[in-house]
């Protein structure tokens, strides 16, 4: 077999095309505008924060506490934009909620990059507290009555209409935020030597500090961008639910996660490619969705969620070591 | 008035928790000139090179270049002055191409905050010229073998304007070949005005390439010089602290020796073919051949660690199924991996474990407990035999030296009563004192009616250990010599 056969991006690439003729095939109205709007518009919030996963990943680190970040930064910035009566720029509800999610994900860095302490510690231990303070100290009720901006992006589309069968479909200027990310995301990765520190220090910490890259420098980069986009994501979710939730986000980072390492990222760091992120966004949304059309009760998709990361990851690695076998 | 040196120590000291690791060293290097520093395992040859490359700093003695005492010394300041370290292991990006690896260093040195891959893969196609091969450059890094890394490495120093490069032991996981190969390269540096400083303790490669010989031992420079006032036994005597005879511990097997082994058709497709040998008691049996022979898989495959496609092997006369290291240890085989560090030890593990931990079913008492007395003996028999050299059986193994922790793996295995000992590389990463006495042991072993194998492609050992040796080529045995062919004809054979 051709090595890119056995990758990672192949592999859920042909899972998502399965997936896609099955559905179709007991249900034929899967394959329309209004089903790929829909995922795209659930894509958003589990994209946003499986880039950051993947920068992390990739870095050699593995971060948990994103969807507390999210969740925090969401909530937060919302009450201000309320209670300061300030929710009409929709651009510094954006600025607010990103800037709390910088300020969570540099505390994330103080520990990670200042003290040097194991990443998924630091991240388990910050999960519970920024989830622990948001609801003890900030609050625990849902502000339904969310600003005006905010309600006035969640009804933004990009594209709307009424397709041949009558189904209504629209695709929110949400995504925007997805693409744009994604871009940005693509751009640091490949074209900057910050990007290339990202990709170093996760391969070899130690020789990237030999050759003068700075490790914690790129580790705060790492840990405060996760923290913009989880903001990003928070506010985003929060506009289109029109309900900013406390206990939303909360609960995702697993499934997050395993959307990451299905794209092919490595949980030992050096590895991930943006596109194999997306694959493994997709599939995750698309298990999620196609598994209420197929008639699968919801508790199934955990254990299909489950089974696609042993697929995933163990065919790459099985057949890694069938190839050591045969070089010895 | 002579120019003043390229790099100039003076009076380097370094302690860790008390420990004096070096002790008023100093040398200089000048330009174009080859530096070989010699000293055993534990000498401060790594300290010292951690220091010069700016990664510790000293705690006395001042380091300078062209003449001038440096102030600051950081990883940095010595990559300006044209320092460039090559590690034991190179601190490559396994994640990372070759182009990039080799480049990433120059591009980041030059303050490119953006990445041009056209001028990366220029800057490293011309690295790899400036070394004189071809290595694909989007190949990534971990799938190279060992001998390319390094080309990857040495190509990526010499981009970065390198005046003075420094080798960690550049020739361990090499094959002769290869060593070749690399030291013509040395030459071509040297010729091109670069200064190499060459760490290693493979005493005819330091007398091949170097015009000056530095001798540290237990921290100390206990001898320097230019290489013609040295000899291999007077160099020895430096590093060793004292007189190592270089007396031959070939064991052949006597007339009525009975057969321990017979190996016969064995074939495992792509890696080795219709091997044929046999193995009689108190015989040291060599196996020799270049990296990707098949030696190493040969020797996995009669240990039971890799399945075979066809042939069979024969223990005492009587077929052997050996399908698993269970069914060798079982037939009394026992096997010394190539990497100790990963195949071979519990290296956080206490020393005296680690030796009982293939008999631990010998010391079970009533109601399967097990008699810590009795374990605790043993391991101190063993330590006292072999003679490894430590304050407590209960500290890890990681604690020892290399030469040390080689001990450790026979006592393992002679712990077990073997019939038969398979020993790959039994002298990889072991300084020259701790060399000679383990081909005593092993010799010794023999004398004991033990039947061994001994797989490296280590020429001289292979030489002084065995009495009689196959050479293996593109996975056959393509030739059967004794003991007493000079290196040179061996080194031929192997390559050929």
């Amino acid at each position: 077999m051709p090595s890119w056969a056995t990758r990672n991006e192949v592999i859920v690439a042909l899972v998502i095309v399965a997936l896609c003729v099955v559905t179709a095939l007991i249900n034929p109205s899967f394959l329309s505008l209004a089903t790929l709007f829909d995922m795209l518009r659930n894509g958003i919030l589990i994209g946003l924060l499986a880039i950051g996963v993947m920068l992390v990943l990739i870095s050699g680190g593995i971060d948990v506490s994103f969807t507390a970040i999210a969740a925090f930064s969401m909530y937060a910035a919302t009450m201000l934009l309320v209670d300061l009566g300030i929710g009409d720029s929709l651009l510094l509800a954006f600025l607010i909620s990103a800037g709390i999610g910088l300020s969570l994900g540099m505390i994330n860095a103080l520990f990670i990059a200042g003290f040097g302490l194991p990443t998924l510690i630091v991240t388990l231990g910050t999960l519970s507290a920024f989830r622990g303070f948001l609801l003890a100290f900030v609050g625990s009720d849902l502000i339904s009555n969310v600003p005006p901006a905010m309600r006035d992006f969640s009804r933004s589309m990009l594209v709307r209409g009424t397709d041949a069968a009558g189904y209504f479909y629209s695709l929110p200027t949400a995504v925007l935020f997805l693409i744009a990310a994604v871009v940005i995301t693509w751009f640091i990765l490949y074209r900057t030597m910050l990007g290339r520190s990202i990709f170093a220090v996760g391969g070899s910490r130690e020789a990237a500090a030999r050759i003068g890259f700075n490790v914690r420098a790129t580790q705060v980069f790492v840990y405060g961008y996760v923290g913009v986009l989880a903001g990003t994501a928070g506010l985003i979710h929060a506009s289109l639910a029109r309900v900013a939730n406390p206990s939303d986000i909360v609960g995702l980072e697993l499934e997050v996660i395993a959307a990451v390492v299905l794209g092919g990222a490595r949980l030992t760091g050096g590895y991930g490619t943006i596109t194999g992120t997306l694959l493994g966004v997709t599939l995750i949304v698309l298990v999620n969705n196609t598994l209420v059309t197929l008639g699968i009760p919801t508790t199934w998709q955990k254990v299909m969620i489950g089974f696609l990361i042993l697929l995933g990851t163990g065919l790459p690695a099985f057949q890694a070591r069938l190839r050591a076998n045969r070089m010895g | 008035m002579t120019s003043p040196p390229l790099l100039d120590l003076i009076g380097l000291s370094k302690s860790f928790a008390g420990v004096r690791a070096l002790d008023d060293v100093g040398f200089a290097i000048a330009k174009g000139e080859v530096v070989c520093l010699a000293g055993e395992n534990g000498s401060g040859k790594s300290t010292l090179i951690k220091i010069v490359a700016g990664a510790q700093p000293a705690d006395a003695g001042s380091i300078a270049i062209d003449g001038q005492v440096q102030r600051r010394w950081s990883p940095m300041d010595a990559v300006r002055a044209g320092i460039q370290v090559i590690f034991q292991d190179f601190a490559l990006f396994p994640n990372l191409s070759v182009a990039e690896n080799i480049a990433l260093n120059q591009e980041l040195s030059a303050g490119h905050r953006f990445i041009n891959w056209k001028a990366v893969r220029a800057v490293a196609r011309r690295g790899l010229e400036r070394v004189g091969v071809d290595i694909p450059l989007d190949q990534t890094a971990e799938t190279l073998p060992v001998a390319d890394k390094q080309l990857v490495a040495i190509a990526r120093a010499l981009l970065s304007d390198a005046r003075l490069i420094i080798m960690d032991e550049p020739t361990t996981a090499l094959t002769e070949r290869e060593v070749r190969h690399l030291l013509d390269i040395i030459r071509r540096l040297r010729d091109d005005g670069v200064s190499v400083l060459f760490v290693s303790h493979k005493l005819n490669e330091v007398f091949d390439v170097c015009d000056k010989i530095v001798v540290l031992r237990n921290g100390r420079r206990v001898a320097a010089g230019t290489a013609a006032e040295f000899d291999i036994s007077s160099l020895t005597r430096h590093m060793t602290g004292r007189d190592i005879a270089a007396e031959s511990h070939r064991r052949a097997a006597g007339a009525d020796a009975r057969e321990l082994l017979r190996v016969e058709g064995l074939t495992k497709h792509g890696a080795f073919a219709d091997i044929a040998f046999s193995l009689k008691a108190g015989e040291v049996l060599g196996i020799t051949g270049l990296l990707g022979s098949g030696r190493t898989q040969l020797a996995k495959a009669l240990f039971g660690l890799t399945p075979v496609d066809g042939g069979c092997i024969a223990v005492d006369g009587r077929p052997a199924a050996i399908a698993s290291p269970q069914d060798a240890i079982a037939h009394g085989i026992g096997y010394v991996p190539e990497d100790r560090l990963t195949e071979g030890l519990f290296l956080s593990q206490p020393i005296a474990a680690n030796i009982v931990v293939g008999t631990v079913d010998r010391h079970t008492g009533g109601g399967g407990l097990l008699d810590r007395h009795g374990l605790k003996a043993e391991a101190r028999r063993w330590i006292d035999k072999l003679k490894v050299l430590t304050p407590s059986p209960d500290l890890p193994v990681q604690s020892l030296s290399g030469g040390n922790q080689q001990r450790v793996v026979l006592a393992r295995w002679l712990a077990t009563n073997p019939k038969i000992l398979i020993l790959n590389g039994p002298t990889v990463g072991v300084d020259v004192g701790s060399k000679a006495e383990i081909h005593a042991i092993v010799a010794g072993l023999a004398d004991a009616g033990i039947g061994i194998i001994v797989i490296s492609d280590d020429i001289p050992e292979i030489l002084g250990a065995c009495a009689r040796i196959l050479v293996m080529r593109a996975g056959r045995i393509t030739d059967e010599v004794s003991g007493e062919v000079s290196a040179d004809d061996l080194a031929l054979r192997l390559a050929s």
